[in-house]
């Protein structure tokens, strides 16, 4: 069991200097499996993956990729734990100087020497897979925000990584593109034997295809468990989520003074 | 009252920080410097960008400063009858100060500030958040090429800058005024010294490069994620850049004509 626990994360705390963002976080990801992390919005979905990547510290508590704690690495443990993860930004991230083509194969060039022909082979390929074979000279200027969006994800698979985290990868998109992009983070899991992260706001499609799901709330995990047993829970927050309505423990204010008050009324 | 200093001492405490931060960036651009001449392509890149396209701006400048120079002396000098040592005013003016500085100044407005906004950008876009996900350090692929491609721009230019200076020096002097050319070249050669002047120069404009490169690089690297943020480091990459030229220049001068 515990072999195939490649990501833990164990009673972490984070805050940004006075806000408090994470109070006590638990999770695990194995081997193999589809795992979403879903919350409100600003709640602290793209901030886990940051410390996952080891990009920021823990106040408290920790992560654990691969059986090594990740803010106890060094630069060049840290690297080397990099290279096992992918991780698709929110908004692309694509390099602004660089071609589709060169984007998908920056993260080849860097860390392989394959010859430029299989570079190039394995470039198309991952484009392929996400449909934007033929853009491949084009831009990131000239890409919509799905597309980009799109080359983003073929650049965070470029190596076949472990672990792939992939930050709300159905924002922006049509509905086709939507349930290919669906298709393919499951089928690069399986080929692969990775596990992936993936943090939505897609309840629907969320539900239909990840092996577990985590709901954060208030800086802790408020629920958790397989699609199937969330429907049927009783929980009012997720209740809430799955219903999307408006109204619930779940508050869509950033926390604020009352109201009226600031309206002076 | 106590707000007035408590003010004094944020600022100075919050300037001593940056110039701690820019130094630590100086210690690790070195320390990732044998990646970065491993792949000397990309600072090749860098000083096409940094170097070759600023090239314009330096020739036509060099060539109306040294035509001002020439001008200008030459009026001055025949009050004194020595109108022929105007060769040797042009040559020494550009290679001891006005080459080294004037390149700066111009790198600064040209380079340096494409440099900031670049880097900026590149960080506000998440796209340095991204290169370090790859596991591939930006401080090796993106600042150090920059670095060590303002340092070897910068000499280079200054040298065009006061060529083609001591050019435009001599298309006034001589054609235009009449001076003789035989006078205004050798004077120049008698009087101007390889070690003393050149060398001296050489150095001057290897400090400035240093300092405009790693001014911009630390403010690109620096600016708050935003429009705003990378627009003001932009603009400080400037300011700081010029007030740091001309101060070393100050200090490496009273150095240089003290030894
Ligand atoms: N650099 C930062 N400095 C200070 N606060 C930050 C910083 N980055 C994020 N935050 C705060 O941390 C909180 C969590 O941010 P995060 O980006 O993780 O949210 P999120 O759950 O991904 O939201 P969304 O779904 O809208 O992307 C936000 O409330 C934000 O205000
Ligand atoms: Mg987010």
């Amino acid at each position: 069991m515990q072999k195939d626990l490649i990501v833990s994360i164990k009673d972490l705390a984070f805050g940004y200097a006075e806000r408090q963002i994470h109070k006590k976080i638990n999770m695990n990801f194995h081997r193999g499996k589809v795992v979403a992390i879903m919350g409100g919005s600003g709640c602290g979905k793209t901030t886990i993956l940051r410390l996952i990547g080891g990009q920021i510290k823990p106040t408290s508590g920790h992560v654990e990729v691969d059986g090594q704690i990740v803010h106890e690495q060094g630069r060049k443990g840290i690297y080397e734990l990099r290279r096992k993860m992918g991780m698709l930004f929110q908004h692309g991230a694509l390099f602004s100087d660089l071609s589709v083509f060169e984007n998908v194969a920056f993260p080849i060039r860097e860390h392989t020497n394959l010859s430029e022909e299989i570079i190039k082979d394995l470039v198309l390929m991952k484009l392929n897979a996400v449909g934007l074979r033929g853009a491949n000279q084009l831009m990131p200027t000239e890409l919509s925000g799905g597309m980009a969006r799109r080359v983003a994800l073929a650049r965070a698979v470029a190596l076949d990584p472990d672990i792939i985290m992939y930050d709300e990868p159905f924002a922006g998109l049509d509905p086709i593109s939507m349930g290919v992009i669906c298709d393919l983070i499951r089928t690069l899991n399986d080929a692969l034997g990775a596990t992936s992260i993936i943090v939505t706001h897609d309840v629907t499609e969320t539900f239909a295809f990840a092996d577990y799901i985590y709901f954060i709330a208030d800086g802790i995990v408020a629920a958790e468990g397989s699609p199937s047993d969330l429907k049927k829970s009783q929980l009012p927050f997720v209740k809430q989520f799955v219903h999307s309505q408006k109204d619930g423990p779940v508050p869509f204010h950033y926390q604020a003074n009352d109201y009226l008050q600031d309206l002076r009324l | 009252m106590l707000s007035f200093f408590e003010k004094i001492g944020g600022a100075i405490r919050s300037k001593i920080t940056r110039l701690g931060a820019a130094t630590r960036l100086f210690f690790s651009i070195i320390s990732y410097s044998s990646d970065s001449f491993k792949r000397f392509n990309l600072t090749i890149r860098e000083i096409y960008f940094t170097g070759v396209l600023s090239l314009v701006i330096i020739v036509v400048s060099a060539f109306f400063v040294g035509m001002v120079l020439g001008l200008q002396g030459y009026y001055t000098l025949q009050k004194y009858g020595s109108s022929e040592a105007i060769g040797v005013l042009v040559a020494l003016a550009l290679v001891r100060e006005l080459g080294p500085v004037v390149t700066a100044l111009l790198f600064a407005g040209r380079a340096g500030t494409a440099i900031t906004a670049e880097i900026g950008l590149m960080k506000a876009t998440e796209q340095l958040s991204a290169m370090e996900m790859m596991a591939v350090s930006p401080v090796a692929r993106i600042v150090a090429p920059r670095f060590w491609a303002g340092i070897i721009t910068m000499p280079l230019l200054a040298s065009i800058f006061s060529m083609v200076g001591v050019l435009g020096g001599y298309v006034v002097a001589v054609p235009l005024i009449g001076v003789d050319e035989g006078a205004f070249w050798s004077q120049m050669q008698a009087n101007v010294d390889f070690n003393y002047d050149i060398v001296n120069g050489f150095i001057k404009s290897v400090v400035f490069g240093i300092a405009c490169t790693i001014i911009a690089l630390f403010e690109g690297y620096d600016a708050p994620p935003t429009a705003e943020g990378v627009s003001r480091a932009t603009t400080r990459t400037v300011v700081t850049s010029s007030l740091a030229v001309l101060g070393l220049d100050f200090v490496l001068t009273s150095f240089m004509l003290t030894v």
